[in-house]
């Protein structure tokens, strides 16, 4: 860098109203851009956290859901008593054999929303080591109480503890709120197994799902499972399972954050390229100046370059800036695999917003890089007659 | 009229700059029809569904089935005059990429409920004579090149195991908000393949007078209501309209986005307008002192500005039109998706308010200039 | 009664709250068919009062009457239009629009006024004719040296057969030959075509070439 940059910055400075609408620009599109991955990443990562890379979770065989699934309580004992699954300090298996039903609920502030209903083991929250009661206690075994996820409580009427829902043709006492790391299973209600199990769809387990003692063996487990003749199921590493579950909608949301960020960055770099054509006509004479002084082509265009990253990483800051605010607001939308409703929080992560400065800086290179080659190639005469 | 070649001459004094302008507003409205397309495709998907059919489903949730029993009181309750039912099959091609939806019908009555899906006579009379035959949509069988007569295989999810299914017609929806990559195969083959062990997702029900869809709704409910399974009965078009907003806040989402796309390229234009308004203060210093008014001067400016972004948008929104009129880029996960004549009027609207709006600024400083200062500053 | 009528003109401007007064109680008739040449040094406000009487500015105090019509006392709307029909000015920089032919340079005033396309350019030619440029009219003020531009710029003066014309160092740019070649034209002007001008210069062969000179001194008119 042999022009130094205080020139670039009191060139910026002498301009500033074309300085800060091409930054402006420049930060909506940042600002869209990392709002829409934030979005797209909250979505991903509630999903994906649901899962624990240390836990299993055991579907019929072909079935993509737990929805779709169906396992028999015989199904649920032999896996249950499968050596690899971890075991409790009392000896007994972590495993959890879950039912899993979409009910429609009337949600706050009015309409119908699918919510999940998980009928669990009471040892679930040993399976799920993300799970934690925030407030109340576990349901008691044999009892119809229930617990609510704690973003679904938000959403929901009658959720506080000690209050009834009614579902199922039967009324639940909720005794208790958990929250479950911002995952997936915050938007659930979840109730024992065995209280659930006949009140919707009979002698049926959607899914089991448990601890395995050495997580590095489930390359062993699954075929193990998926062979067994007395089973018919697929087993899943859990997170795998979720992460799955956020691909269609997550690919989704990031196709438009790129594609929605990539055509407005082409506006906004061709408003780039638009000031710097304009600030290098206007500083012909200056730049016949450094060439005359001995400057080299090649250091004016680093320099007008160098000025364009400037403006972009300054828009780009700005346009972070604005994201800032929506770090950890909750939205919703449908978990297409289960049609239920998933609440999650918009995630502004510093490594995002790495990424929308780097993205400014690319559009600043790509809108300076033609004006400032233009300026380089000036012949020195020229430059100098043109005031 | 005669200021017609001034304002050209203006134009293009700086050509690259007013065609990268006239670009990025193309651009801008090309996104501009695309997502408010978005809406209105959603919008019109919701009109979709009948207001002279009821949906009858389960109380407790979507995914509950009810009792084929139910067929039979349904039809026997007062206003309705037909009965059909379906089921949401979960298949899989090939892999869970090829999301289709795919729904086992009772051929008999379905068909005839819906007289806006179209397809050639014998081919539907073809289907109803085979248990694994489909009726499939044009665009389906378009997208995965399929042939009348082929033969293909789901993985079943909710159903397990394989699925043999030959294509015996393919029909073309009068509305596309119906979509045309639907799957229809005789509900029988679903009832015997799984041992009896299915009953129907939801029924369908024909209203004979419309106007009493509420009525009819309510009795039907009351009827079932202490029920082992109780009923949640709406106009189709309720139904529907319950799955685009499960899609979440999209409405909000896309006018956010389209808000920041309006203002991040009313800055680029007005930056442009105003580049180009600085280079001329002297120009039109000149022209005020040969006799030219502050109005007609500030007028010049506005065509100026409104011709770069209203050639830019219709640019970019024909352009959104053609595409998508051409391709069905999007037409798989939003059936019917087209940009309607509206958006390419509204669209052209906003683009005039982007170029007045980006004129502004100049034609006022224009209009205000002082000749004398002007003149000055150069001579 | 002249032409033109200054009386008792005044103009003077502020610098931080101090006045300054460029000229003071000017008194000036120029007559039809004048050619009046007007002499000072710079700074002497010779331009400043060519722009009073174009109307392009306000004078503190006095009046502007051009052929009986009050310029200093029309509104900004009127004096733009009266400009049109009344003015034909001439630039020291000639001050063409470079997007534009000679052609449509010339014809930019006409714009203004209702005439045909073909009036117009009937018009236009005729000008250009006067100023010796026919064979130029398509061609770009770039494509043209400066005393070619000069004489596009006053064919622009003249076109819309002005009141008087009013010319600000029109020689000021100039190498002697295209100055001299741009006076005698002015002078054409005057006796062929019977123009009134006023001409603002500080060259005193330019000014030789008038009918009259005055010169503007420290606020002092003197002939």
């Amino acid at each position: 860098m042999k022009i130094p940059l205080i020139y670039n910055l009191r060139s910026l400075r002498a301009r500033p109203v074309s300085t800060l609408t091409t930054a402006f620009g420049m930060a909506l599109v940042v600002g869209v851009f990392v709002a829409m991955m934030a979005l797209s990443n909250g979505f991903r990562a509630a999903l994906v956290s649901t899962g624990s890379p240390d836990n299993v979770m055991v579907l019929r065989k072909g079935a993509d859901a737990e929805m779709s699934s169906g396992l028999s309580r015989d199904a649920a004992n032999i896996i249950g008593g499968m050596p690899f699954v971890a075991r409790g300090t009392d000896g007994r298996p972590l495993a959890s054999p879950e039912t899993f039903v979409v009910i429609s609920y009337q949600r706050l502030g009015g309409g119908l929303a699918n919510l999940v209903v998980r009928g669990v083991s009471p040892r679930a929250l040993e399976v799920r080591k993300g799970v934690r009661i925030v407030e109340g206690r576990l349901f008691a075994p044999g009892s119809n109480e229930v617990i609510v996820g704690a973003t679904m409580a938000r959403r929901f009427a009658n959720t506080g503890i000690g209050e009834t829902l009614s579902f199922g043709g039967r009324d639940w006492t909720v005794v208790g709120r958990f929250t479950a790391e911002g995952s997936a299973f915050e938007s659930e209600i979840w109730g024992e197994n065995e209280q659930l199990m006949p009140v919707f769809r009979g002698q049926v387990f959607q899914s089991v799902t448990f601890r395995m003692q050495d997580p590095s063996a489930f390359d062993g487990i699954k075929p193990t499972l998926e062979s067994d003749p007395r089973l018919y199921v697929d087993a899943h590493r859990e997170r795998d399972f979720y992460e799955n579950q956020s691909l269609f909608l997550g690919t989704i949301l990031k196709f438009i954050a790129v594609f929605i960020a990539g055509v407005m960055a082409v506006g906004a770099v061709f408003g780039a390229i638009n000031t710097m054509y304009a600030a290098v006509a206007s500083r012909g004479p200056e730049i016949g100046v450094l060439l005359t002084l001995g400057f080299k082509p090649r250091h004016v265009l680093t320099s007008f370059v160098t000025e364009a990253i400037l403006i972009a990483v300054l828009g780009g800051a700005l346009g972070c800036l604005f994201t800032l605010p929506i770090n950890g607001l909750l939205t919703s939308t449908t978990n297409w695999n289960s049609f239920s409703e998933l609440a999650f929080a918009f995630r502004v992560t510093p490594g995002l917003l790495l990424q929308g400065l780097v993205f400014a800086a690319v559009m600043g290179v790509i809108g300076g890089f033609l004006p400032a080659r233009r300026a380089a190639r000036l012949p020195v005469t020229e430059a100098l007659r043109q005031a | 009229m005669k200021f017609a070649r001034l304002v050209w001459a203006n134009l293009w004094r700086r050509k690259g700059r007013t065609v990268l302008t006239l670009l990025s507003v193309a651009v801008a409205m090309f996104l501009f029809a695309t997502l408010r397309s978005v809406l209105t495709t959603l919008a019109a998907s919701e009109q979709v569904g009948s207001e002279s059919r009821l949906v009858t489903r389960s109380a407790i949730g979507i995914t509950f089935p009810l009792p084929e029993a139910y067929a039979g009181r349904l039809a026997a309750t007062d206003g309705v005059s037909a009965v059909s039912w379906a089921n949401w099959f979960g298949g899989i091609y090939i892999n869970s990429q090829n999301f289709f939806a795919q729904f086992a019908v009772d051929a008999d009555t379905y068909f005839p409920m819906y007289p806006e899906v179209r397809m050639p006579p014998e081919q539907l009379a073809a289907f109803m004579q085979e248990r694994t035959a489909v009726v499939a949509g044009k665009g389906l069988m378009e997208r995965f090149g399929w042939q009348l007569g082929q033969t293909i295989t789901l993985q079943g999810t909710i159903f397990p195991g394989d699925w043999d299914f030959t294509i015996r017609a393919v029909y073309v929806p009068d509305n596309p908000s119906f979509g045309d990559e639907n799957f229809f195969f005789h509900y029988d083959y679903l009832l015997e393949r799984t041992g009896r062990f299915v009953t129907p997702g939801w029924f369908i029900l024909r209203l004979g007078d419309p106007s009493q869809a509420a009525a009819v709704s309510a009795r039907i409910d009351e009827q079932f209501k202490n029920s082992r399974a109780p009923t949640k009965t709406e106009t189709e078009r309720a139904f529907q309209a319950g799955f685009v907003t499960m899609w979440g806040n999209v409405a909000f989402l896309v006018r956010a986005i389209g808000t920041a796309v309006f203002f991040a390229i009313l800055l680029v234009a007005a930056n442009t307008m105003m580049m180009a308004a600085r280079e001329r203060v002297h120009e039109v210093a000149v022209m005020k002192t040969l006799g030219f008014g502050d109005g007609l001067l500030s007028a010049l400016v506005l065509v100026e500005a409104v011709l770069i972004t209203g050639v830019g948008g219709l640019l970019g929104i024909a352009g959104a039109r053609l595409l998508f009129g051409a391709t069905r880029a999007l037409s798989s996960i939003l059936p019917g998706f087209a940009v309607a004549w509206s958006t390419v009027a509204f669209g052209i609207a906003i683009a005039i308010g982007l170029g007045l709006a980006s004129g502004a600024v100049p034609a006022w400083q224009a209009a205000r200039l002082s000749v004398v200062q002007a003149l000055r500053r150069v001579a | 009664m002249a032409l033109v009528e200054i009386r008792e003109l005044s103009k003077s401007f502020y610098r931080d709250s101090q006045e300054i007064a460029v000229f003071h109680g000017v008194n000036l008739n120029i007559e039809r068919g004048d050619f009046l040449a007007l002499m000072g040094p710079s700074g002497s406000g010779k331009s400043t009062l060519l722009n009073l009487v174009a109307g392009l500015d306000a004078p503190t105090a006095g009046r502007v009457t051009v052929d009986g019509a009050e310029v200093t006392g029309m509104k900004a709307r009127t004096l733009a239009a009266w400009r049109a029909r009344h003015i034909g000015f001439v630039f020291q920089f000639y001050n063409l629009l470079p997007v534009l032919t000679a052609f449509q340079n010339v014809e930019l005033p006409l714009l203004l006024t209702g005439l045909s396309k073909k009036e117009r350019r009937e018009h236009v030619m005729t000008a250009m004719g006067v100023v010796g440029l026919t064979d130029r009219a398509e061609h770009y003020p770039r494509q043209l040296s400066g005393g070619q531009e000069q004489r596009v710029g006053i064919a622009r003066a003249v076109v819309s057969d002005p009141t008087i014309i009013l010319a600000d160092e029109p020689t000021g740019d100039l190498d002697a030959q295209s100055a001299d070649e741009i006076l005698t034209l002015l002078q054409r002007l005057n006796d062929e075509f019977g123009k009134t001008i006023l001409m603002v210069t500080h060259d005193a062969r330019a000014a030789e070439r008038a009918h009259e000179v005055m010169h503007l001194d420290k606020g002092v008119l003197t002939r």
